[in-house]
């Protein structure tokens, strides 16, 4: 994009997020909820929209949609409502949607991540509730086909203010907020599979200007790559047309990944006019302030906290504690190595094994959430070994390959396979009087004050020791023999 | 059991005793439903009521009956009572059409809430009745399917939206029947036909499985000859359902014991604007004779007054047309019902199929309910008649602190004729007057017979509280025990 | 002075994706103007202050617990179906448009 033109306008840009919530049934009635089975086979007469057939709430959708909400400090509504959204489409049974309008559940709120290196806050408008509509599959023969089993799967639509600045600044927002959902374990929010869906509104403006220019709804965002291609995109086609002189056209686009261009869809002018009205099938949905905080109290310690209690409490560095709490299976695995309260200084050498190490190891770092070769308490017990000086960092190191490799624990590698640390003083004393003996010239020349020299010295011990010997001890018996 | 004892017990008796003669094996379950079926073959042909006769389905369920009582068990408080349904409910596996040709061939893969709970009570359906298309309507003229004829004279309707209904109980063409009430289309044709038939308190039965109209005035209820029939299915038929979050989960009532129950005691409050300018001299000389028939059994009569009356039946068409418009949105030829032959494109395929499927009442209500409900006129429209409609309800529950039940007319007329208001829609609306108000409260409401003018039947109604059926019940029973008006039988 | 014409009835058709004739659309219109007359008489209730009523009985949303029922069975689930094609629901080519789920809900 040309230096000039982002100089010149400023983009605004927000998103409308859909999250698919991990009920086990629909959000109206009770079939399956799940993925992969054979077309129509997860439907009955509510998701086929038959006569006569009526929605009932489930209860588990309201808890997660209450959770995200409370998870992003909104406010929510002791009494919401549930509206109806007309259009047509195959894919939609009814000819309406059953969604929130004038009285969604969440309103406000913000979600918190960090940006460039310092806290960052994108407002909410809201988080709504809704029902998800079934997938056309376009066909060969000028025909498509429909498949309701995703109909009526629960939604939660969170919208964002259009506070996002850049294309880079929304992608981040959509991981933070990928990263609050798993937390929450509302929803595995797989953008590819479509758990976690994005449409983003974009216009430009120019800079130091207050109102707000004409928008563009992009549509079909399905990967975090795409999100960031798609705004990008969209960023420079508007600044395109303004800088010709030309109008920007409030309008909906599809994202087109595989040739990286939207292309306008064909938009009637009633196209917009969903003739919302109250559900009547739904009466008034009441949230009391005892399920509130019932919910409140049920929520986990969320990413950003974890990220202050990281960086203050254990001084782990902001890079690290962002690595660790991008996933709750890795933020969980490394509050299981380190435990409750942790001795000082253990925090940090934790956070740079499960960084370094286990991290390295795994493909889907969500995988630490099952079994793994090397589970939290494992890991422990390696650290605990290094800090008692039974295992030196370089030693560890290759046990700890052994352990992820043979699925062993450190204390039973150390105790079958004498690879512990030698810290006995006779023995490292022995040692070093050898060495100095075999090189008297440099013993010599480091009593002169060449003190590099002490490196030398380490290596040729390490070597005769084969690497067991306990540093620390190495150098300070060293300095005795030496001075 | 000879044929003419079992022709006076499908003529004369009860639902209750017709159960009772089953269950103490008296009679078959099926020599009713082969008597009420006879009758269908005899005199349906004229008055049009049933949609489908499903005699293969009546006489498979009147046999288990009779067999689960051969077998020691005491069958259940239906047992073997023959129904007609309304062609509204879902019945799995029997078409069903609500009187459209948009739904011409569906086959519903699931039973409501209420048929199921009437079969499980050892009734049998007969099969399915003739109503207004999409129940819309007030005389039966809209179904798809062609009119239903009144009993009491052939050359009038038997009233709407459930006319079937109304004409196969009142012809004697089965014991009792289902239908549905939106804004008075149990009560108009019980009185055009001289039978009872009961509008219950919104949510008191449910709604699961019965075709939409408009949602949030849907009612589903029971017609019989008597207020003791009514009460018989009602206590069947009511209560709350998992599968419907508006119906209502209170205790059902005791509605056959409230029948016997007597009314001494009770106020019954007469509303000044239902006995206004614009109703027929010998409907208003019966209401107001049965209104001293009230009196006369121990009744206070107190004067009450209901003052949004005149806007009620402006409010409905307002809420119901928005309503029906989305009820309405689902049938498009993609899933069920009637597709168009040859479509190019998809938009063609809606536009054809609905344009095909729908008759000319459901497309005045789809258009005027979009006008309505379209952005920038919701709240002059929708907006304004949902607050009206507080104000309506407001009256009502301010009457009831002054009274325990009204007495109106149900209807300004007796059935008219056939084709006498088909050209002027807004004239067949304002057939509703005395009735829409009572369903936008969602209270109950009851038409029972009360008279004749020139032949044909007059009706009174009932208003009761919310879930005050019993009250509704108890002054029908002492009525019907002291008057004999809901005996009387049209000849065919 | 009339309150609806034939060009907004014909809008309206469109948006109800409603086929109609142009003597439906004439006789609509009229119709409706006549209609719309009459119902006009709620704008002049004053409903200052008051709630709308939209639900008759007043009480909160039922909740239902998120178990597994089953669903249909084999092809009940699309034996009303004017056309399908194996488990499918069959269409005329959907040419995705403003509104409509695709890519994303709506």
């Amino acid at each position: 994009m040309s230096v000039t033109l982002l100089e010149k306008y400023e983009p605004v840009i927000g998103l409308e997020v859909h999250v698919q919530l991990a009920t086990l049934t629909k959000i109206f009635s009770g079939s399956s909820a799940s993925f992969g089975l054979a077309p129509n086979a997860a439907t009955d007469p509510v998701v086929l929209g038959l006569p006569g057939s009526l929605p009932v709430l489930n209860k588990a959708a309201v808890q997660m949609a209450v959770r995200l909400g409370l998870a992003v400090g909104s406010h929510i509504r002791p009494v919401c409502r549930f509206s109806r959204k007309h259009y047509f489409y195959p894919d939609l049974p009814k000819g309406y949607q059953i969604s929130q309008f004038d009285e969604p559940l969440c309103e406000g709120g913000a979600v918190r991540f960090r940006f460039n290196g310092a806290d960052h806050s994108v407002p909410l408008t809201r988080i709504h509730m809704e029902e998800d509509a079934g997938k056309n599959i376009h066909a060969e023969g000028g025909v498509s086909y429909v498949d309701y089993n995703r109909a009526g799967v629960p939604l939660c639509e969170v919208v964002s203010e259009p506070a996002l600045r850049s294309a880079d600044e929304a992608a981040e927002y959509l991981r933070a907020l990928r990263t609050l959902i798993r937390y929450l374990g509302i929803s595995d929010g797989n953008m590819e599979e479509g758990s976690m869906r994005c449409d983003a509104n974009v216009s430009l403006r120019l800079r130091g200007a207050t109102k707000l220019g004409t928008r563009a709804e992009l549509k079909n965002i399905n990967s975090f790559k795409n999100v960031k291609e798609a705004i990008e995109h969209e960023i420079r086609r508007q600044a395109g047309i303004l800088d010709r002189g030309e109008a920007v056209v409030q309008e909906t686009r599809l994202w087109d990944a595989v040739r990286g261009r939207s292309q306008s869809m064909r938009s009637k002018e009633e196209a917009h006019d969903y003739r919302y009205f109250p559900e009547p099938d739904l009466p008034p949905l009441q949230v009391d302030e005892a399920w509130r905080q019932a919910a409140l109290a049920g929520l986990p310690e969320l990413p950003e906290q974890r990220f202050v209690r990281y960086t203050t409490v254990l001084g782990l560095s902001a890079q690290d504690a962002g690595v660790l709490v991008n996933e709750r299976e890795i933020s969980d695995y490394f509050d299981a190595v380190v435990g409750k309260s942790p001795a000082e200084g253990v925090g940090k050498k934790a956070a740079n094994w499960v960084v370094n190490e286990v991290l390295a190891r795994v493909e889907d770092p969500r995988a630490l959430g099952q079994d793994v070769p090397v589970p939290p308490d494992a890991l422990a017990e390696l650290v605990d070994l290094i800090e008692k000086g039974t295992l030196s960092g370089k030693l560890a190191k290759d046990v700890f390959g052994r352990m992820w490799t043979e699925k062993r624990r450190a204390s039973d590698i150390v105790a079958k396979e004498s690879v512990a640390q030698v810290s006995d003083e006779g023995v490292i004393e022995a040692a070093c009087k050898q060495v100095i003996e075999a090189n008297p010239k440099e013993a010599e020349r480091y009593r002169a004050g060449d003190k590099k020299l002490v490196g030398f010295f380490v290596g040729q011990i390490m070597k005769l020791t084969e690497g067991k010997a306990n540093p620390k001890a190495v150098n300070q018996i060293l300095a005795k023999l030496l001075s | 059991m000879s044929t003419a004892a079992i022709e006076t017990l499908l003529l004369e008796q009860s639902v209750v005793a017709q159960a009772e003669a089953v269950r103490g094996g008296t009679v078959k379950a099926r020599d009713l439903a082969e008597g009420y079926l006879d009758r269908v073959g005899r005199f349906d042909k004229t008055l049009g009521s049933f949609l489908l006769v499903d005699g293969a389905g009546a006489r498979a369920a009147a046999d288990k009956v009779d067999a689960a009582i051969a077998a020691g068990q005491p069958g259940g408080p239906l047992a073997g009572v023959p129904l007609g349904i309304k062609d509204i409910f879902v019945t799995k596996g029997v078409e069903t059409t609500a009187g459209s040709r948009v739904l011409k061939g569906f086959i519903p893969p699931y039973e409501s809430t209420v048929t199921a709970r009437l079969a499980a009570a050892g009734a049998v359906s007969l099969g399915k009745l003739n109503m207004d298309e999409f129940a819309m309507g007030s005389s039966n003229e809209n179904s798809a399917f062609g009119p239903v004829r009144n009993p009491w004279d052939t050359t009038r309707v038997p009233g709407g939206s459930s006319g079937g209904s109304a004409a196969a109980v009142a012809g004697g063409l089965c014991a009792a029947s289902l239908g549905t009430d939106t804004g008075g289309s149990i009560r108009q044709p019980a009185a055009f036909c001289g039978i009872t038939g009961l509008k219950p308190t919104y949510g008191r039965v449910s709604r699961y499985g019965v075709i939409a109209f408009a949602s949030s005035l849907d009612h589903p209820g029971p017609f019989g000859r008597s207020a003791e029939d009514v009460a018989a299915l009602m206590e069947v038929m009511a209560g709350g359902d998992p599968m419907d979050a508006t119906s209502i989960s209170a205790p059902v009532g005791r509605y056959q014991a409230a029948c016997k129950a007597g009314l001494a005691g009770l106020r019954v409050g007469m509303p000044s604007e239902y006995f206004a300018a614009g109703m027929d001299p010998a409907v208003e000389a019966a209401v107001r004779a049965g209104i001293e028939q009230l009196a006369a059994l121990g009744a206070q009569v107190v004067p009450v007054t209901l003052p949004h009356t005149p806007y009620a039946v402006p409010t409905y068409y307002l809420v119901c047309t928005a309503e029906a418009s989305s009820n309405l949105a689902r049938y498009d030829g993609v899933k069920y019902g009637h597709r168009t032959e040859t479509a190019a494109s998809l938009e063609e395929l809606y536009a054809r199929t609905r344009d095909e499927g729908f008759g000319p009442e459901p497309k005045r209500r789809i258009v005027l309910g979009n006008y309505v409900l379209r952005s920038g006129y919701y709240d002059a429209y929708y907006g304004k008649a949902q607050r009206v409609r507080r104000l309506i309800a407001n009256d009502f529950a301010k009457a009831f602190t002054e009274c325990d039940v009204l007495a109106t007319p149900t209807t300004p007329m007796t059935a008219f004729k056939l084709g006498e208001k088909t050209e002027d829609p807004l004239q067949m609306y304002l057939a509703d007057i005395y009735t829409v108000a009572p369903a936008l409260a969602g209270v109950p409401a009851m038409a029972l017979p009360c008279g004749f003018a020139a032949g044909l039947p007059i009706g009174m109604q009932l208003i009761g509280p919310p879930l005050g059926e019993e009250t509704l019940f108890r002054v029908a029973g002492a009525y019907q025990r002291a008057t004999d008006w809901h005996t009387r039988r049209p000849s065919l | 002075m009339s309150r609806i014409d034939p060009k907004e009835v014909r809008q309206i058709a469109v948006l109800a994706r409603l086929g109609l004739s142009e003597a439906e659309v004439t006789k609509l219109t009229h119709e409706l103007d006549g209609i719309l007359g009459y119902i006009a008489a709620v704008q002049g209730v004053n409903t200052t202050g008051v709630e709308p009523l939209t639900h008759a009985v007043g009480f909160a949303c039922p909740l239902r617990p998120d178990e597994v029922q089953p669903s249909f069975d084999n092809d009940d689930a699309l034996a009303n179906a004017p056309r399908r094609h194996e488990r499918f629901f069959e269409v005329p080519r959907i040419v995705p448009v403003s509104g409509s789920s695709d890519g994303g809900g709506s």
